[in-house]
């Protein structure tokens, strides 16, 4: 597979090829490659299934993680493509023209996460949820458990118990904590 | 003058384009007349014994459904079955954790129901919000949405606890307590109120009858 990556980096900048199992490996190239790294895997590289397409939200480094994963069935080899995004104007290539059903995907991560793929089709409207007016939800700096104390309704008297300190106790009452 | 009820203000239905609002009900809902002495004795005997669930599974609890149907746990015995749309049910289980998206076709389906109603809340998430009491898109308590008549608890429960739930629902309206429906009808502002709340892109009728 080091072929691949040194083909890769020869040809895209791609770097920091990593093997993670027999049959996973990953890479990064820059966002501005990264519609061409992807069409050069699939139309030369025998990547051609678009298997899953993510974001990771590192608000540690101020960037989206997009993660691209393509299969070449005939290795039985997966690839993960990495770039890094600005987290304050995330904009990616859309790759809907390379696969067809990316589109959903970049709908998915326009409204989690607040991507824009531009020139994706129907990537402005409603995805799962309907008539969301807060920050994407999946983006980290969103405070879940805020916003649900906010909105829904809490029913008074409600515990909440470890599970292992409640057995315990339970089944064991004279052992000490 | 004196007799005659003044009649409620129509609902404004602000959610529907104003071309739309002609073609949906603008009254709200009302109590249930009961009849008088024996007969509605015998109404409340027929309806206990014939609940027909909304085939509607709104959470994952709605799992617990389908062993209902089939022969080990049996529904059909204690004269309970599923029905395919919400007119022709009496019984409305809301299965589990029920997200504001839900919610929506949840409040459009229980008020299409004919009336006398029943819901059963089943699994702690319609009570409290269970596993998802920190998450954006799920509502914790269902009974501030539609009014419930019995609750059965559990994460998820057996299909045993459902079926002492339906036996619970069976006593209630025997003995004429099953409120749910009067309670909606009374209460109907203050629900409004909280579906909107949650439900902030309302298309819909206000009442969806």
């Amino acid at each position: 597979m080091n072929e691949l990556a040194n083909e890769l980096a020869a040809r895209y900048g791609a770097r920091d090829w990593h093997e993670q199992r027999k049959d996973l490996a990953s890479i990064w190239v820059d966002p501005i490659r990264i519609h061409d790294t992807l069409a050069w895997l699939k139309d030369q590289a025998g990547y051609a299934h678009l298997s899953f397409l993510t974001a990771v939200d590192n608000i540690e480094r101020k960037a989206f993680t997009m993660a691209y994963t393509l299969r070449n069935h005939e290795k039985g080899h997966s690839l993960i493509v990495h770039c890094d995004i600005d987290r304050d104007h995330p904009v990616v290539d859309s790759i809907h023209l390379l696969w067809g059903q990316a589109w959903t995907y970049q709908r998915e991560l326009k409204e989690w996460f607040g991507i824009d793929c531009p020139g994706s089709p129907r990537k402005d409207e409603e995805f799962v949820l309907e008539g969301w007016d807060d920050i994407p939800m999946m983006r980290r700096d969103f405070d879940s458990l805020a916003y649900s104390q906010a909105t829904y309704d809490d029913r008074p008297g409600r515990e909440t118990a470890d599970p292992a300190t409640h057995m315990k106790q339970k089944l064991y009452p004279e052992a000490p904590l | 003058m004196s007799d005659k009820k003044l009649k409620p203000a129509p609902l404004a239905n602000e959610g529907l384009p104003p071309e739309e609002r002609g073609l949906f009900c603008d009254a709200a809902p009302r109590e249930y007349e009961a009849a008088k002495g024996w007969v509605e004795d015998f109404l409340n005997w027929a309806r206990a014994e014939s609940l027909w669930i909304l085939g509607f599974g709104t959470g994952c609890g709605a799992i617990e459904l389908r062993p209902l149907m089939t022969s080990r746990f049996d529904m059909y015995r204690y004269g309970i079955q599923a029905r395919p749309t919400p007119r022709q049910s009496s019984v409305f289980v809301i299965g589990g954790y029920a997200s504001v998206k839900t919610l929506k076709r949840i409040v459009r389906s229980y008020e299409q129901m004919m009336g006398p109603k029943f819901v059963v809340a089943l699994g702690s998430c319609t009570i409290n919000g269970g596993m998802y009491w920190d998450s954006y898109n799920t509502i914790k308590r269902i009974d501030q949405y539609i009014p419930v008549d019995v609750y059965v608890t559990g994460c998820m429960p057996r299909p045993e606890a459902l079926l002492a739930g339906f036996q619970e629902l069976k006593k209630i309206i025997r003995a004429g307590k099953a409120e749910g429906q009067n309670l909606y009808a009374r209460n109907f502002e203050w629900y409004k109120a909280n579906q909107k709340k949650v439900i902030k892109d309302w298309n819909m009728p206000d009442y969806n009858w």
